[in-house]
């Protein structure tokens, strides 16, 4: 897997809101995508996902993903959005078998391989427990696992979350960080937005911090996560320590 | 929620009832009389004649029926699918008003009489007119809001311009025409009617079976089905496109029947589960009982006109529908 982002421009309703974004990524990597609200996290990673136009280029294995076949683009690239949802009362092993979809062949069931996968993300995302409960009875924490199962399931080299811990408890939040880098350790690549600065520091193995459409820092997370950075990009003064466990606690604004 | 029944054992018991309710659609007449006793007299006196009866007169009103029937179920649950809401019916998208629109005009301007065939292609031109301008308002890339709301105005306009037509009628027998058509009925129609229909049905189901992998993604999403590699407006029009043909070439041989594309996937839902895909198969086959069933009801009564179709599904539809809701109440309240 290797993504490739060359001057990288996209718009929404006309206001441009990604500018001139290069970056590269590679194999097993759990990269975090933050940055104050409105600084294009959410749009940059739908432009990845084929989901908005974009100019400049965007490649995933040297091609260019919207010149991509659909199907080999949704088997490539897995992508779960911000406060995704079910719009059916759908029964849990069901929805998670819909990330085979890309794989399916038409008029084919499921194959063993595919089954497999369901199983291995349903293990990964600990939801084999309410595998046949309607997933709109479930709390909102196991909701998430159940939809970051699905996600799973298409088993893409390239996982795009957006806000996956977004109302969730501690508890909750961080098992979903851990399903992610474990993932992410399997040669995959996961590229999360996230609002959670402690927990952007503690899972990823590097971040990316986008202010105003523009890639500010970009590194390991104690590069990034700077007293300097925090200040000018999120406008906050925070004390940051741990070692080994890293933590970011906003105290002030500064301005 | 209850556990969904087998879906093959659902699709065998509804396949062995719809065809037993289309053995009894062409032996069942007036009175309720399996084989009454004014077609036993006939067969006695002609059997020639009887044959051509049972040929002409109750084979196609029974296929029609299977037919119409199967539309409304599949297209309904195709359409709920799509729009991912429970409320959706195939009339929504203005091609079934459309359709009974182009049909009325021909009564209108008194070309019934020139040719048996001339009703069914205004209806079909009137479905394709429909279809067209919904295109043309909601755009190359329609959104959900923007098909809702075209298809509304169409169906309110051509609504309007049905009343006009029966307003205007220039002729009683006219008006009685219209307003029967209005109704839906099965009752004489013709084998070169069911032949007319059939490749534009045919269409119109496979364009909308071609969209079932879809539709399941859909249930999480217009990002996430896109994600998963199917795109948005090429789901949108082979649905929309299915839709509008079936069941504008269901309307111009048989009126509009209402309540059938509505309540069915809702019954069909509480049987086989909520997952769009494995909705289509069971909404077909329990849209052409309900129709067939329903036909065999307004033959019961022995004197007087017979009830309309499309009357008698709607008094049937809309109170299974109030039940839907309250029981859809007691479970979730």
């Amino acid at each position: 897997m290797h993504l490739s982002l060359t001057h990288v421009h996209a718009s929404l309703g006309g206001t441009r809101v990604i500018r001139d974004v290069s970056l590269a990524a590679r194999d097993s990597a759990f990269i975090g995508l933050i940055g104050p609200n409105g600084a294009g996290k959410t749009t940059l990673v739908r432009a990845v996902a084929a989901l908005i136009p974009h100019d400049g280029l965007i490649e995933l294995d040297g091609q260019a993903v919207v010149a991509m076949e659909p199907r080999a683009r949704a088997r490539a690239i897995a992508y779960l959005a911000q406060g995704a949802g079910s719009h059916w009362p759908l029964e849990v092993s069901r929805l998670v078998a819909l990330g085979r979809l890309p794989h399916l062949a038409p008029f084919r069931q499921p194959a063993p391989a595919d089954e497999a996968a369901i199983a291995r993300a349903m293990h990964l995302a600990d939801v084999e427990n309410f595998r046949g409960r309607d997933v709109l009875t479930l709390s909102g924490g196991e909701r998430a696992r159940v939809l970051l199962a699905r996600a799973l399931a298409v088993e893409a080299p390239l996982l795009l979350v957006d806000e996956p811990v977004a109302s969730l408890d501690p508890y909750h939040q961080l098992g979903i960080m851990e399903v992610l880098r474990a993932y992410a350790g399997a040669g995959r690549t996961v590229i999360a937005v996230l609002h959670d600065l402690s927990l952007a520091a503690r899972y990823c193995d590097r971040l990316i911090l986008l202010d105003q459409g523009v890639v500010k820092a970009d590194g390991r997370p104690d590069e990034v996560l700077t007293p300097a950075n925090l200040e000018e990009v999120y406008r906050i003064r925070a004390v940051i320590g741990g070692e080994g466990e890293r933590f970011v606690l906003p105290v002030a604004r500064t301005d | 929620m209850t556990r969904p029944l087998n879906a093959w054992l659902v699709n065998l018991t509804l396949t062995a009832l719809t065809l037993a309710l289309l053995a009894a659609s062409i032996y069942v007449g007036r009175g309720g009389e399996f084989l009454t006793d004014k077609f036993r007299t006939m067969v006695e006196i002609d059997r020639e004649l009887a044959w051509l009866v049972l040929t002409e007169v109750r084979l196609p009103r029974a296929l029609l029926g299977l037919l119409v029937g199967a539309t409304l179920g599949l297209t309904g649950a195709g359409l709920q699918g799509l729009l991912r809401n429970p409320l959706a019916e195939p009339g929504l998208i203005g091609a079934s008003s459309g359709a009974a629109l182009g049909a009325v005009l021909v009564f209108y301007f008194g070309m019934a009489v020139g040719s048996a065939m001339l009703v069914p292609l205004g209806g079909i031109a009137g479905a394709l007119a429909a279809l067209a301008t919904l295109y043309l308002l909601a755009g190359r890339n329609p959104s959900i809001v923007t098909i809702i709301l075209a298809g509304v105005a169409i169906s309110a306009f051509c609504g309007a311009l049905t009343s006009l037509a029966l307003n205007l009628s220039p002729s009683p027998y006219a008006a009685l025409e219209i307003v029967f058509w209005m109704l839906g009925s099965l009752t004489d129609r013709s084998m070169a009617q069911v032949w007319f229909v059939l490749p534009f049905m045919f269409v119109g189901w496979l364009l909308v079976l071609s969209t079932a992998r879809a539709l399941d993604a859909l249930s999480l999403g217009e990002d996430t089905a896109s994600t998963l590699g199917f795109s948005r407006r090429s789901v949108t029009l082979r649905a929309i496109a299915g839709t509008g043909l079936a069941v504008g070439a269901a309307v111009s041989v048989t009126g509009v029947i209402g309540f059938v594309g509505l309540v069915v996937p809702h019954l069909m839902r509480s049987l086989v589960g909520p997952r769009p895909a494995s909705l289509l198969l069971p909404s077909a086959l329990a849209g052409a009982a309900l129709v067939l069933a329903a036909d065999l009801l307004v033959r019961l009564p022995t004197g007087g006109p017979e009830p309309k179709l499309g009357v008698v599904t709607a008094l049937i539809g809309a109170p299974f529908f109030l039940w839907l809701i309250l029981k859809t109440r007691r479970e979730h309240p």
